[in-house]
């Protein structure tokens, strides 16, 4: 099933919470650290503003993989809106399994604005889980039938 | 009145950047005043920006830090001066005169965009400060990525001393700098910007540079000179240094007598600067003395040559065999048009020695000797050689004629090797090829035969007294003749100038001899006539010679262009800072270059000099020790492309004026290394806590990894020194730092968390002072969850295994057994100190300061000092942790508010933007700037493809790219499409939209366009910098960032902020000093307040208190107070008054007071919660039962009234405090014993107080006290929380048993009264208030701030604020503190007659809504409500953050987040070409 091309790059969604992950991305950014160009970043105020159907329409539309970071327990400029997200993420994911998604497609992480290191680290560890995996193709229409060059 | 009005300045100055002056600006500048926030470092962030986490909550502290960062940086009304210090402060409260000066930065913060490209070139490293040395950074640099100012800086410390000591003024720091960076073409051009001949002086320099160089002070000074020599070499071998540019002609000529270094370099300068030179040479080759002169085994001609050509290609023209006087003279120059000369002929005539015989033939001058031989004409020498002289022109003489064929040369010079001129190194060449050289000895007679020289008749010399030079002068020994054979006598005792042209204009000469022109600007007597030189100064060095063309092509440009020849021309050398040697830079001897073997030397003139190799090269330069710290070599010049640096920048001193000051300086870590014992400085594994902290942090020098310096392995055993520089009466200060004991157990719990299990951690300690709000839990959870092991010890030494660098701790327990322990690693827990700059400034400023050099406080409150006018908060008023620094800096703003009301709003300013065109309906008609960042993003992203790409894109109808787009005039061009194309939408790919966007919002908004109409593609940070070596896939990330952009802005919609009116009124929840303070602190600043109180009169705990630790009077207080709050017309006062209903938001709350039955109710803009808490009462220790137990507030009751309770008092502490059901310390209690205790024993010395306790939390100054009571005899006797002391009562006896934790004994003892120090607890209502208010309390009911660290005073709902004992346990200063404080931040809201509501926040599709409430319970803020007659949610603009949570949570789909709607970020989605 999983079609594994040695020149197929994962293409993956990032959601990343405007106060925590993003600046952590931009950290990285500062600080040289490279990662896999595989990942595009959607910015939002919240990781708690992340509404479900972002996700499945990132997959839908031809996402590998879907990467929500946010800030870490206690942190977060909302007061709660990481621990909401969390708890969201977990009820998705259980749907997501459900439907036959390898759990590994859609992760959520927690980076700081100090963690430059540890984004350049994720999007790493993400886009070889993804990699691993191979293209998604369960949300796509038609998908099972879609090849990719 | 009218008149002091008229006087006050409504502007404040804040000294100190930091969290604490931050936040003091920030609530000044919001409360209506204009700041002059002033911060001795380049970035504003103080030591917060340095930390990793904070305690107790663990939050990242950059993460919270940041955003203030901006925020404060970027306020309108805050004026952030960095790099800046406050020299002095004069005048008196309302108006004061401050000297500021600002020191210069180097780099013009208007144009620098933080791209960091100088930093990249920058070669110079220096130990990284902020990492408090642990990593490195260059001499350009920016402390932290957040800084802001986003800017860079240069360290520079004047200029080192090779620079300075160079005639021609060559920056030797900045090349020897870049060679050591591999970077010799750079080398070479920057060289050449001060002196045209690289190659030629890096072989005959006499270096001064080396003579000054500071590494001669550790072993030997860099091989500056032949590092020089080196670049040249390598750079011209291989043809790749590029010729400098000339400016375009100016078509104005100029001629240059002399085609020797000083006419060259002349020239060199003159035709860069765009003039037509011409150089006139007697000789038929050019080059003067350096052809002529000096034997090609020094200075091969080919070297010549190729320095002159590339000066020649300048366009230079050299008119060989034209001598001035001969073949031309001075006015034909002027007739053939030339506007200005400079005569640099040189000294090329040979003294005549002066002696009988000289003659005679075989008798040659040195410098014809060496002309006739380097222009290759026929000359003889004889078998033995005989030089006259002890100058470079005798060495050089000498030595050719070796090379010539002679058999035997000697030289003769008339003083000591000491004094001898020629340069060392080639005298003891000349020596190693078997040149003989006879001191002391002096010609006085040529022997001749037949008019043929046969040898000298000599004199022998001795040294008399010295000279006008400052030599001893030689004096002939009579009777000491004798003779010297040799078939050739070659005098070199001096040159002069030829000046036999100067017949036509005498007046130029000095008496015919030299040249004569003024000393700076080397202007003749003749208007347009310049002279320098050996012709003016005599006979000097090469290096000299090009400094005197230097000079003179200045001179020469400013009279052609008719300025003044000496205006801003510094003449004498600048004065030099340069710190001292570094004492731990290993001794290194210079590098050896290699010559050319003795046996290959003589048989020619082949070079005797070998350059070095180019790992040499590297090596020798690796030794500078970069004295300047920033070494000039003007690399980042070159790579700025916004032009932003400014080498030449000087410091500013500047006056301004302001009503009030705020001190805020923060505090200065101890220094541990003068406490030899524990090894902190000497073994590389002992850090200090603050090291710990950037070791422990993800951006830090080993990137989070927790490792040991020594060797970056991860360590097993740390251990924890305690009190380092604190309670130490006598090595340090005898006070406790306050924070310490917190930021340890932090620290061990994050390094555990990192290094995850398998790391060890002991904590060595006296007392645990987890004494703040929620610390206690924290020191729990350190012990019980994560494993940190407690030592109650004192440590007396460290020592390091030098196998593997563990120490060794020796340490006393607390029972006096002494232990040794093995760690990997050792952190010394460093105290606080006042800076000694700040108190300096205080001292000036006249500041009582105590004993510690802490700001004296002149009130209850700490932030009043003994100056009206000027305030103090942070660590400058005592050791303190953030969140009370933060307070304090809010209730500093509201001592200056209550100074300064009057003037409010009088000096800070609204910025006015355009009206807003309608873009509603309007088909999105988007403008795309894509951002080349200089090379950030350009360098790696192709921008030209990515604008083409745009411009393919929906709705985009402009794109172009830009140097830099955040750039003022980019910012102009941008306003100027948009008019021009009618934008209505505009994308910029660049950076982030974290630091830029407000940026961009201003400009479009500048244009009339909504600011929401703006969306950003961060190309940079998410392509160019974390993909560098993958262009392409860098492009298209960049391709598809763009289009997402493109995408969200078609869908963006403008987002009004509507104004919402502010009732300026406060009301104030609880009439204790907190809450009396607050309502004060509103009348004084001119607001009407209202004060409830529950009871029927105010006062609330202060009436039970007599007096404060440190001696406040609180029967005096109390009635101060209230006489105050009774007699002010702006507070009204409800006594007996119970609040039946809040209503409302920020700026609009109406409260329902039942007071003594009737209903009142007002309407009021924000809330003061001070409701207070009260002593425990006790179950425990027959408390209750027996009348000779009481409370610690109790027995202070009873002194005031001066009732002894008894002759034997003991006291037990943390009586229902840390305890189960209680997990926290009181905090007061330790303080009220020491204060009981101290006053018993003033009453009756013979008393005998015992006091029982678990951990003394005398924290900060209290420490003193508790000292103060040890010495006065008070016992004390800890006991273990396992173990609690038993009161028993029989027999009338009362009689106190109690286990000694650190004996180990049981003792008992006989008490005339039992004292317990009992634990404070809130009041039974404030759960009620906290229901009413919707704000929340913690487990111990006391009221839960915004944010422990950063919003002390603050609750996550708007317009709501804290003080008191209801936030937690407090001293009464403290909660008078904090009650300022509340007011500070209160004012913030109630100083605005509306404030702005909207832009990015929920809002509700009614007729999608179900009612359900799902938002309304998970939204923190209360900013969403079910309306219960619609039925449908409501978002109070105003409250709301723009979190987004309710949407994403709304089942129905009825709530959208503004700015980030559904459809935004779906087409954001969509617009991926996946």
């Amino acid at each position: 099933m999983v079609n594994k091309e040695a020149n197929w790059e994962p293409r993956i969604v990032a959601f990343l919470c405007h106060w925590c992950s993003y600046a952590g991305a931009d950290l990285a950014g500062i600080s040289r650290f490279q990662y896999p160009p595989n990942v595009r970043v959607i910015r939002v105020p919240c990781s708690g503003s992340i509404n479900p159907i972002f996700i499945l329409k990132a997959l839908q539309r031809g996402a590998d993989g879907v990467l929500v970071s946010g800030c870490h327990p206690g942190d977060c400029h909302y007061l709660a809106g990481n621990l909401l997200a969390r708890r969201r993420f977990l009820l998705l994911k259980n749907l997501l399994e459900y439907m036959g998604i390898e759990p590994g497609r859609v992760q959520f992480s927690w980076v700081s604005a100090a963690e430059g290191q540890k984004f350049a680290q994720v999007i790493k560890e993400v886009t070889e889980t993804v990699k691993e995996l191979g293209p998604s193709v369960k949300l796509v229409k038609g998908g099972t039938a879609r090849g990719r060059a | 009145m009218a008149a002091d009005r008229k006087n006050k300045v409504g502007a404040a100055l804040v000294v100190g950047g930091g969290i604490a002056g931050m936040q003091a600006s920030l609530d000044l500048a919001e409360s209506g005043f204009y700041v002059y926030l002033v911060e001795k470092s380049p970035s504003i962030g103080g030591t917060m920006a340095r930390l990793d986490k904070t305690f107790p909550t663990n939050d990242c502290a950059m993460c919270i830090l940041s955003p203030k960062l901006v925020e404060c940086g970027r306020h309108l009304n805050i004026e952030s001066l960095t790099n800046a210090e406050v020299l002095d402060i004069e005048g008196t409260e309302g108006q004061f005169k401050v000297k500021i000066r600002q020191n210069p930065r180097y780099i013009d913060l208007s144009k620098c965009t933080g791209c960091g490209d100088c930093e990249k070139a920058c070669p110079v490293r220096v130990k990284n400060q902020y990492e408090y040395g642990l990593g490195e950074r260059k001499a350009v640099f920016r402390p932290f990525p957040q800084a802001y100012p986003n800017a860079f800086s240069i360290e520079k410390k004047d200029r080192a001393l090779c620079t300075v000591s160079c005639p021609a003024g060559v920056h030797a720091q900045g090349y020897v700098a870049l060679i050591r960076d591999g970077k010799f073409k750079e080398a070479v051009r920057l060289v050449k910007r001060n002196n045209p001949l690289p190659a030629i002086c890096g072989r005959v320099c006499h270096h001064p540079c080396e003579a000054s160089c500071k590494r001669g002070l550790i072993d030997d000074p860099i091989a500056i000179c032949h590092l020089k020599r080196f670049i040249a070499d390598y750079e011209y071998e291989r043809g790749v240094c590029v010729d400098p540019e000339p400016k375009p002609s100016r078509g104005v000529k100029v001629a240059v007598v002399g085609s020797g270094p000083a006419g060259l370099t002349c020239a060199y300068d003159l035709a860069l600067e765009g003039f037509d030179v011409t150089v006139f040479e007697a000789l038929p080759v050019a080059g003067g003395m350096l052809t002529v002169g000096i034997p090609p085994y020094r200075l091969p001609k080919d070297v010549i040559r190729a320095e002159i050509g590339a000066i020649e290609r300048l366009g230079v023209e050299i008119r060989c065999n034209t001598a001035l006087g001969r073949d031309v003279s001075l006015s034909d120059l002027k007739a053939q048009g030339y506007r200005a000369v400079f005569i640099a002929v040189g000294a090329h005539r040979e003294q005549r020695l002066g002696i009988e015989g000289e003659d005679a033939a075989g008798v040659l001058s040195g410098v014809d000797f060496l002309r006739e031989m380097n222009l290759q004409k026929p000359v003889k020498v004889g078998e033995s050689v005989l030089v006259i002289g002890g100058g470079n022109v005798a060495i050089d003489a000498a030595r050719s004629a070796l090379r010539l064929g002679a058999k035997k040369v000697t030289i003769l010079y008339r003083r000591s090797r000491a004094e001898m001129p020629a340069n060392e190194h080639e005298v003891e060449e000349a020596q190693r090829e078997g040149i003989e050289i006879q001191f002391l000895t002096a010609p006085h007679r040529v022997i001749a035969e037949n008019g043929v020289a046969r040898g000298l008749e000599c004199v022998r010399m001795r040294l008399g007294k010295p000279d006008a030079s400052g030599r001893r002068r030689p004096e002939p020994i009579p009777g000491s003749l004798f003779t010297v054979a040799g078939d050739t006598i070659i005098s070199a005792i001096g040159q002069v100038p030829d000046l036999s042209f100067a017949d036509e204009a005498p007046e130029i000469t000095d008496r015919g001899r030299w040249l004569k022109a003024d000393p700076d600007t080397l202007e003749t007597s003749v208007p347009g006539v310049f002279a320098g030189g050996d012709a003016v100064t005599g006979p000097a060095t090469v290096v000299e010679a090009v400094a005197a063309g230097k000079r003179a092509a200045e001179s020469i440009l400013r009279y052609l262009e008719g300025r003044d020849l000496r205006e801003d021309r510094v003449f004498d050398k600048p004065h030099m800072v340069v710190g001292d040697v570094p004492k731990e830079r290993a001794r290194e001897a210079r590098k050896k270059w290699p010559t050319l073997p003795l046996s290959e030397r003589l048989s020619g003139f082949a070079e005797v000099e070998l350059p070095y190799t180019a790992e040499q090269a590297v090596a020798e330069a690796s030794r500078c020790l970069d004295c300047g710290v920033c070494s000039e070599c003007l690399e980042c010049e070159a790579a700025c492309r916004a032009n932003a640096v400014m080498h030449d920048d000087e410091p500013v001193i500047r006056e301004i004026e302001v009503g009030a000051v705020v001190l805020c300086p923060g505090f200065e870590a101890f220094d541990p290394s003068p406490l030899t014992q524990y090894g902190y400085g000497k073994y590389k594994n002992v850090v200090t806590s603050l090291e710990f902290e950037r070791i422990l942090s993800a951006s830090g020098p080993y990137e989070g990894h927790v490792v040991r310096p020594s060797d970056h392995r991860t360590p097993k055993r740390i251990a924890f020194v305690q009190c380092i520089g604190s309670r130490d009466v006598k090595e340090a200060e005898s006070y406790c730092s306050s924070v310490c004991c917190m930021y340890a157990i932090k620290e061990a719990v994050i390094a555990k968390e990192h290094v995850s299990g398998d790391l060890d951690i002991t904590i060595f300690f006296m007392d645990m002072r987890a004494y703040g709000k929620d610390f206690e839990k924290y020191y729990n959870r350190a012990r019980e969850e994560h494993g940190v092991r407690f030592v109650r010890a004192k440590v007396y030494g460290v020592e390091e295994d030098r196998s593997n660098q563990n120490l060794r701790v020796r340490f006393t327990h607390e029972d006096g057994h002494m232990d040794t322990e093995e760690f990997d690693m050792v952190v010394l827990s460093v105290g606080m100190r006042p800076k000694a700059d700040t108190v300096e400034l205080a001292k000036r400023v006249g500041l009582h300061l105590d004993e510690h050099n802490y700001v004296l406080s002149s009130g209850v409150a700490a932030v009043a000092t003994s100056t009206p006018g000027i305030f103090v908060s942070g660590a400058f008023a005592g050791p303190k942790d953030i969140p009370e620094t933060v307070m304090e800096a809010s209730a500093a703003a509201a001592a200056v508010g209550s100074v300064l009301a009057p003037e409010r709003f009088t000096r800070v300013s609204a910025k006015q933007y355009p009206k807003e065109r309608d873009v509603r309906n309007k088909r999105p008609r988007i403008g795309v700037f894509v951002c080349h960042c200089g090379i950030n993003i350009g360098g790696v992203v192709r921008v030209p493809e990515i604008v083409e790409y745009a411009r393919t894109l929906p709705y985009v109808v402009y794109a172009e790219e830009n140097l830099y787009t955040c750039s003022q005039d980019t910012q102009d061009k941008i306003k100027a499409l948009i008019e021009e194309h009618d934008l209505n939408r505009i994308v910029v790919a660049s950076c982030s939209p974290r630091t830029h966007e407000p940026l961009f919002q201003q400009t479009i908004r500048e244009a009339g366009l909504n600011p929401y109409l703006f969306e950003m593609a961060n190309i940079r940070d998410q392509c160019s910098w974390v993909h560098m070596h993958e262009p392409a896939a860098a492009t298209r990330k960049a391709k598809d960032l763009v289009a997402m952009a493109v995408a969200k802005a078609a869908r963006l919609e403008p987002l009004k902020r509507h104004k919402v009116p502010v009732i300026q009124k406060a009301m104030v929840i609880g009439g204790g000093p907190a809450g009396m303070t607050a309502a004060l602190g509103f009348a004084d600043q001119g607001y009407p307040v209202y004060l409830v109180e529950r009871e029927d009169s105010l006062g609330g705990n202060l009436k039970k208190l007599a007096k404060s630790l440190e001696g406040t009077d609180y029967k005096k207080l109390l009635s101060e107070l209230v006489d105050r709050v009774s007699n002010n017309e702006l507070v009204t006062v409800y006594t007996g008054a119970e609040i039946e209903a809040i209503d409302g938001f920020v700026g609009n709350f109406k409260t329902t007071l039942s007071v003594r039955g009737e209903k009142v109710s007002f309407e009021h803009g924000a809330v003061v919660v001070a409701t207070g808490g009260k002593e425990y009462e006790p179950t425990e220790y027959l408390y209750g039962t027996d009348d000779r137990v009481m409370t610690q507030t109790q027995l202070e009751q009873r002194l005031a009234k001066g009732a002894l309770p008894g002759r034997r008092v003991v006291m037990i502490q943390c009586v229902g405090s840390r305890e189960p059901e209680r997990p926290y310390c009181s905090r007061v209690c330790c303080g009220q014993a020491v204060k009981n205790a101290l006053d018993i024993l003033a009453a009756d010395p013979s008393a005998e107080v015992t006091v029982l306790y678990r951990d003394m939390r005398t924290y900060g100054l209290k420490e003193d006290y508790y000292r103060a009571a040890r010495e006065a005899g008070v016992t004390f006797i800890r006991y273990d929380d396992q173990a609690k002391p038993v009161v028993q009562a029989l027999d009338g006896r009362l009689t106190v048993r109690v286990h000694d934790a650190v004996s180990g004994c049981d003792a008992e003892m006989d008490a005339d009264c039992v004292v317990l120090g009992a634990a404070i607890v809130p009041h039974d209502d404030s759960k009620a208030v906290a229901q009413l208010l919707k704000v929340p309390v913690n487990d111990d009911r006391f009221f839960l701030e915004a944010h422990v660290k950063l919003r002390p005073v603050d609750f996550a709902t708007d317009g709501v604020f804290v003080a008191g004992l209801a936030h937690a346990p407090k001293t009464v200063s403290e909660s008078i503190s904090q009650a300022m404080a509340a007011v500070g931040r209160a004012v913030t809201v109630i100083s605005k007659e509306s404030i702005e509501a909207g832009g990015i926040v929920a809002s509700v599709i009614e007729n999608r809504c179900t009612g359900c409430g799902a938002c309304e319970q998970l939204c923190v803020f209360s900013a969403i409500r079910v309306n219960p007659d619609k039925k449908v949610a409501e978002v109070e603009s105003a409250v709301c953050k723009g979190c987004g949570s309710c949407a994403a949570n709304c089942r129905c789909g009825a709530i959208v987040l503004r700015g980030f709607t559904e459809e935004q970020i779906l087409a954001e989605v969509a617009a991926l070409p996946w």
